[in-house]
């Protein structure tokens, strides 16, 4: 009797909201990427080595000796009220006046995205992203089945005559935008700021169309020149919803983030999280709260800039010195992502294959692209690796570059479907 | 006899990592369910070490891709003195590049599609245009193209229009320097393994696998649910026995050892064409040999076993 199977006998059952979630041979391909032999320009994972982690350690050791009662048992859903209250000071830093009792801490901000996403997305519901967007925030708009539509950027951030031009024609064919959803800090992929001028201008165009804006922040306080930027946040409180992480400044290991709400969608949000993990936890959370308290994190804070400034130096140097012309690139101001656009003809998520076996990795444009963008371009992220390692992976990229020309030039530059794009993030890439 | 202490090795540093790693942990959950001790690590640069300081009684290496397939990890652990499971390193040579294979089996009295395989430099020399002309003209339409070594299907396309085999070309050239174009033949995919018992071959009841798409690529293999295995093949009893023979002259004329997994089409009017044979066949939970195992009746971790136990014994 023959038998009949299939690679995943659960297929029939999935929900619709499961479809879009199908590993791909470049996530494969990052398998690769972990071996030390792989210069990885791919991940955005901070260099937390860099942390005093003997003080970290006894800090933590001692927080279980004193106060495990605590931090071993349940919090409650919103999180903390002290570490809300930390998280205040940290973002008026960047001019934000928020109240603890708006604060919601979460596993990362993540969680805080899928969290907003859940509350207000429903199928095919509009939402706004930067061209190109953070990986992670698309794979969870696609989880809750929105329809992503990109607006540009450049070298200042969001453009706000394409804002106010897709708004207008997402309103003619009668769509609404439920949230515009912008790293204006850094931005990853991009590396680019939103400056000041064009934040007013955000803001104005947002107001005027009377649409919500998630303002995700996680690089903001990483600048490497001059004071922190003013947050969105800081000047409409009740039409940004902003997110914060300690992922960048503390640990990322700590999954530890939060977001800043309107009062009514901060309650909102707090039933939603308490649906989904009850509480985050409270091991972490007071590990931050301690940290925050104890440590000189301000000073940390400095140390992270100035070591991802000499990184970042160190990338741009060797693509300037390596690269092939036609390659161009962006230079960013803070946080730890370059952005990088092939000659014409080339195909970044084609080149992927050839790279890794060239022993050096980045993460294909096509990842940031809702809608099958970004082709010729690459994230090239200078956080982990230390900067000889930056120099090597650059001059062995440039190199793969160099063939990828050779073999345009061989084959003409062609339109194929390649090796499939990022659908969601594994935690190595975002 | 028993076995003390075993090694699986998985991982390595190939496009197939990935789906390495998923085998290895299969074999080793498989063993250890058996109460055998099994370490199952990586092969990299403490390997070497470890083996010398702590010698296994046999390694079960489960590397796709380079270097696992390739026969070098194989000929560094006949250096060592280590006994392992599978091909020898210079069977594993043949059988890796799929031309080779292909001419070797085909002089054995196998049919197996008409093919060229190039090397990206002759495009750029002669032409790609000129070249790919004449690739049609010679073999026509549809054609298959795949990397010469390598496996998973990654860079692996079926051509219909003319104008579609330069992306073909490239999209193949990502994962290798050189490229195999055969003849595409529309037919049922089957693939038979081949595990040897009591030192004899024997051939695993024929996987057919109906891809959607038609293409058995890279999602298709490991993650898509839509593919469907039917094991036994549903194939005339004529056609099994042909692919059933196939497989067997395959492993034998290659020279392969333990086992192997044979990649074949029937063509409607029944007759076999051998497209490639691997070495270190997948052992996934979406894997053919551990499906063929398991509808033979068989016990993957005793199959496993078994094929351990049979290194302790050879000279």
């Amino acid at each position: 009797m023959e038998q009949h199977s299939r690679t995943d006998a659960y297929t029939d059952r999935y929900a619709a909201r499961a479809a879009g979630m199908v590993p791909s041979e470049i996530r494969a391909l990052f398998a690769m990427v972990a071996r030390p032999e792989v210069v990885s320009l791919a991940g955005g994972a901070p260099y937390v080595s860099a942390l005093p982690l003997d003080a970290v350690g006894s800090m933590v050791g001692d927080l279980v000796a004193g106060k495990g009662a605590e931090v071993l048992q349940y919090g409650s859903a919103q999180g903390d009220e002290t570490l809300r209250e930390l998280i205040c000071e940290v973002m008026a830093l960047e001019g934000v006046q928020g109240s603890a009792d708006d604060v919601v801490v979460t596993v990362g901000a993540q969680q805080a995205l899928d969290l907003i996403t859940k509350i207000f997305i429903d199928p095919g519901d509009v939402v706004l992203a930067e061209a190109p967007s953070y990986v992670g925030a698309l794979g969870t708009f696609a989880s809750y089945q929105a329809d992503v539509v990109h607006v540009p950027l450049d070298d200042a951030g969001l453009i706000p005559s394409a804002l106010r031009d897709t708004l207008d024609r997402l309103r003619r064919e009668g769509r609404r935008v439920k949230f515009l959803y912008t790293v204006p800090t850094f931005q990853n992929p991009a590396g680019v700021t939103l400056t000041a001028a064009r934040r007013t201008q955000v803001l104005e165009i947002c107001a005027e169309y009377d649409v919500l804006v998630i303002e995700d922040n996680p690089y903001g306080l990483l600048g490497y020149e001059g004071e922190p930027m003013r947050a969105l946040r800081a000047d409409d409180p009740d039409r940004v919803i902003y997110l914060g992480s300690f992922s960048k400044t503390i640990a990322s290991g700590l999954r530890v983030g939060w977001v800043l709400a309107p009062h009514a969608v901060r309650a909102k949000l707090v039933l939603a999280a308490e649906s989904a993990i009850l509480c985050p936890s409270n091991f972490s959370q007071l590990a931050v709260r301690e940290y925050l308290l104890t440590q000189p994190w301000r000073e940390q804070i400095k140390a992270f800039r100035e070591m991802y400034r000499e990184r970042r130096d160190a990338m741009l140097d060797a693509l300037d010195q390596l690269m092939p012309d036609g390659c161009t690139w962006t230079r960013p101001g803070g946080g730890f992502f370059v952005w990088a656009t092939l000659p014409e003809g080339l195909d970044a998520k084609a080149m992927a294959p050839r790279a890794i076996a060239d022993r050096v990795a980045y993460v294909p444009g096509t990842g940031f692209y809702a809608d099958g963008g970004g082709r010729r371009n690459m994230r090239l992220s200078f956080c982990f690796p230390e900067p000889h390692r930056i120099r090597e992976g650059v001059r062995r990229l440039a190199a793969v570059v160099e063939k990828e020309i050779r073999l345009r030039d061989t084959f003409g530059g062609v339109e194929h479907d390649g090796p499939g794009g990022v659908h969601t993030p594994g935690p190595g890439i975002v | 006899m028993e076995l003390g202490h075993v090694v699986v090795l998985a991982g390595g540093l190939s496009y197939e990592r990935e789906v390495s790693l998923r085998s290895g942990r299969r074999v080793t959950d498989a063993l250890r369910a058996l109460d055998i001790p099994v370490e199952l690590r990586d092969a990299d640069a403490t390997l070497l070490d470890s083996l010398t300081d702590d010698p296994p009684d046999a390694v079960f290496p489960v590397l796709h891709g380079a270097a696992g397939e390739d026969g070098s990890i194989r000929d560094v652990l006949d250096l060592l003195g280590v006994r392992y499971v599978g091909a020898r390193a210079d069977a594993c040579r043949v059988a890796w590049d799929k031309p080779t294979a292909k001419s070797v089996v085909r002089r054995a009295g196998l049919r197996t599609p008409d093919s060229v395989a190039l090397p990206k430099e002759v495009f750029h020399d002669l032409g790609a245009a000129s070249v790919l002309d004449q690739i049609i003209r010679g073999l026509g339409l549809p054609l298959f193209v795949k990397p010469t070594r390598g496996g998973s299907a990654l860079g692996a396309s079926v051509v219909h229009e003319p104008s579609e085999l330069s992306a073909a070309m490239v999209g193949c050239f990502a994962y290798g320097d050189a490229a195999l174009v055969e003849r595409y033949i529309e037919g049922t995919e089957i693939a038979v393994s081949v595990i040897e018992r009591n030192g004899r071959p024997q051939a695993l009841p024929a996987v057919e696998i109906v891809a959607p798409g038609a293409l058995y690529n890279y999602t298709a293999r490991y993650d898509a649910g839509d593919t469907e295995f039917v094991t036994p093949a549903r194939l005339t009893p004529d056609a099994a026995e042909r692919a059933t023979a196939a497989a067997l002259t395959a492993h034998r004329t290659l020279g392969l050892r333990d086992l192997s997994r044979t990649d074949l089409i029937v063509d409607p009017d029944g007759e076999v064409h051998f497209l490639e044979v691997n070495v270190a066949p997948g052992m996934t939970e979406t894997s053919l040999l551990p499906r063929a195992v398991s509808v033979a009746g068989l016990d993957l971790g005793e199959v496993c076993r078994d094929l351990l136990l049979t290194q302790l014994t050879t000279t």
